[in-house]
């Protein structure tokens, strides 16, 4: 089996009295895919922002590649050379395609490497013709796309991404399905998402939330006959 | 941004000896001079706020720093070299604890306004306060509120019979502004520019892919209490006494309306502010018919109200429309791309 790149141990937030996320114990190994789902209030999102350090939960460990991670910030994570989208596109508006991704190469490589890595990433994802155009003008499946690339550019050896299909037309979907196998090439990913169509047609092993805990961890195929899951999840309708 | 490093320095140097040529044919040098220190002291918040996304209330801080620091360097050491120096480190390591405090303490916006504003009130009211004997650092008395006057003012560095003063004062003056513009112009072109301004546009997202954002404020808010500094000390040259009406907050505000007035997100923005609003009001301060402070004030409302980006990015827009390429938009650009497919298929 592959290496172990992401778990928690006993993973655990509360806010008050309400606890986001109870006990969840995760491993992703290398260049493994997988998607978290689960209704609205699951804790996915909390989860998601415990690993990624932008919250520190109150009981329980993050390890990542041996590292001990859980009390990082978000910074120091992303260094180690993990890739992270937020569920609302976040890029620098008035910053042009070009210069949005060449900022994320930098990170990692010196200018001319990261100018080289840039118009690879341009060409890549099909962006030439709006290349130097302002984030702020473009479509939100553009912004997706550049942001998705911001991710990539970094070669990353974990990809964390949170809801990337949300508000996306079918044709931006396919186009990115395409970039994630793409990267999953190279890199373990968690995707975190609602569309049962994108996971249906991107996931092979499902872990399912449900009131802060993991309720079922399986193939798509199996989670999705899960009459449990079909009740907490999908409700009556499916 | 556009264009080379080269091609700054290349257009800098033209425009900065046309000025030096004409200006003074049109204004006094002693008042020019002013104008030129405070062109600096906006270009140093022009720096951090327009590029860096750091709104500090207390660039006077710095500048008042700078100029007492130089002021009692000055008259312990009393050769004007190493003061100078001083003049730009003290303000700046001033500026990166402070700046540490905030950003390690993610204080963000309205917060880092205020603090900034205490600290620049505390250092008035301090400066104000030393007025007894007790107050001395080395040779230099404090002086309260009369400040410290009568200190060595620029010389040729190694030789401090040799005074730079009246018009040379200027040159020299105009001269470390061109410096600084161009070395402010080379940081923004530098990888550690580019990243302040994406710094400036998302944090977040900055800090997602890896960058130490707190680190990278810091030092951009010190590197502009370092030019603020120097501005400061030129300044107490060109006065020949320090006071602590510098940290006053009327001093304060005012660089932030030249910021405003100029144009933020740009180099020339500030400076041109800067020069100009102090420029009206040296002459409103020779009538007595209104207020100054009135005017100024009407100034910045109009100005946010008709040109709320500045009159640099004004005059750019204007530029363009006039004389320049006409970006294509998206349309048109589909639209030659399909001309170009059918020509072709």
């Amino acid at each position: 089996m592959a290496e172990i790149v992401l778990e928690t141990r006993a993973l655990t937030m509360r806010f008050g009295g309400v606890t986001a996320a109870d006990n969840v114990n995760f491993r992703l190994r290398a260049r493994e895919l997988r998607c978290l789902i689960g209704p609205n209030g699951a804790g996915k999102s909390t989860f998601f922002k415990c690993v990624t350090g932008l919250q520190t939960p109150t009981e329980g460990q993050v390890y990542m590649r041996g590292h001990d991670t859980t009390h990082w910030m978000p910074h120091q994570i992303a260094s180690l050379g993990v890739g992270i989208k937020m569920q609302t596109p976040s890029v620098m508006d008035n910053l042009t395609v070009h210069e949005n991704i060449w900022l994320a190469a930098r990170r990692f490589h010196p200018p001319e490497e990261a100018n080289r890595k840039t118009a690879e990433m341009i060409e890549r994802l099909a962006l030439g013709p709006i290349a130097r155009n302002a984030l702020g003008q473009l479509a939100h499946g553009e912004r997706q796309r550049v942001e998705l690339g911001l991710v990539a550019v970094g070669d990353p050896w974990l990809v964390l991404l949170d809801e990337p299909a949300a508000g996306m037309s079918a044709e931006d979907v396919e186009r990115m399905t395409g970039i994630i196998h793409e990267l999953n090439k190279t890199a373990a990913i968690v995707i975190v998402e609602h569309d049962m169509q994108f996971i249906r047609s991107i996931a092979e092993v499902v872990t399912v939330f449900h009131q802060g805990a993991v309720l079922m961890e399986d193939h798509v195929d199996r989670v999705m006959a899960d009459p449990q899951v079909r009740n907490v999840y999908l409700g009556k309708k499916a | 941004m556009q264009g080379s490093l080269s091609r700054d320095v290349i257009a800098t140097v033209i425009v900065t000896a046309i000025l030096l040529w004409i200006m003074p044919l049109l204004i006094g040098t002693y008042t020019l001079t002013v104008l030129v220190i405070y062109g600096m002291l906006g270009l140093s918040l022009g720096l951090i706020w327009g590029f860096g996304g750091i709104l500090c209330f207390g660039q006077a801080a710095f500048f008042g720093l700078g100029a007492y620091t130089y002021a009692i360097a000055a008259i312990n050491i009393g050769e004007s070299t190493l003061p100078m120096i001083l003049a730009v480190l003290v303000p700046a390591i001033f500026a990166a604890l402070l700046g540490a405090m905030m950003f390690y303490g993610r204080l963000t916006d309205v917060y880092l306004g205020v603090i900034t504003l205490v600290v620049t009130l505390i250092l008035f009211k301090f400066m104000n306060s030393t007025a007894g004997p007790q107050y001395v650092i080395g040779n230099a008395r404090m002086g309260g509120f009369n400040g410290i006057p009568g200190f060595q003012t620029l010389n040729v560095p190694g030789d401090p019979g040799a005074y730079i003063w009246g018009d040379a004062y200027f040159y020299v003056c105009a001269v470390a502004l061109a410096i600084v513009f161009l070395l402010v112009s080379a940081l923004l072109r530098s990888s550690f520019g580019r990243i302040a301004v994406g710094i400036r546009e998302n944090e977040t997202r900055m800090s997602l892919m890896g960058y130490d954002v707190r680190a990278r404020k810091t030092v951009l808010f010190s590197t502009g209490a370092a030019i603020a500094g120097l501005a400061g000390a030129l300044f107490a040259n060109w006065g020949e006494i320090v006071t602590p009406n510098l940290f006053s907050l009327g001093q304060s505000a005012e660089i932030i309306i030249w910021c405003i007035v100029g144009g933020l997100g740009t180099r020339l923005g500030p400076i041109l502010g800067a020069a100009g609003l102090a420029y009206v009001k040296f002459l409103l301060g020779q009538q007595h018919l209104i207020d100054n402070t009135l005017i100024l004030g009407l100034i910045l409302v109009l100005f946010v109200l008709f040109l709320p980006r500045g009159i640099v990015p004004a005059l750019v827009s204007l530029w363009r429309i006039s004389f320049g390429r006409r970006p294509l938009g998206r349309i048109h650009q589909a639209r030659r791309s399909r001309n170009r497919e059918r020509l072709h298929g």
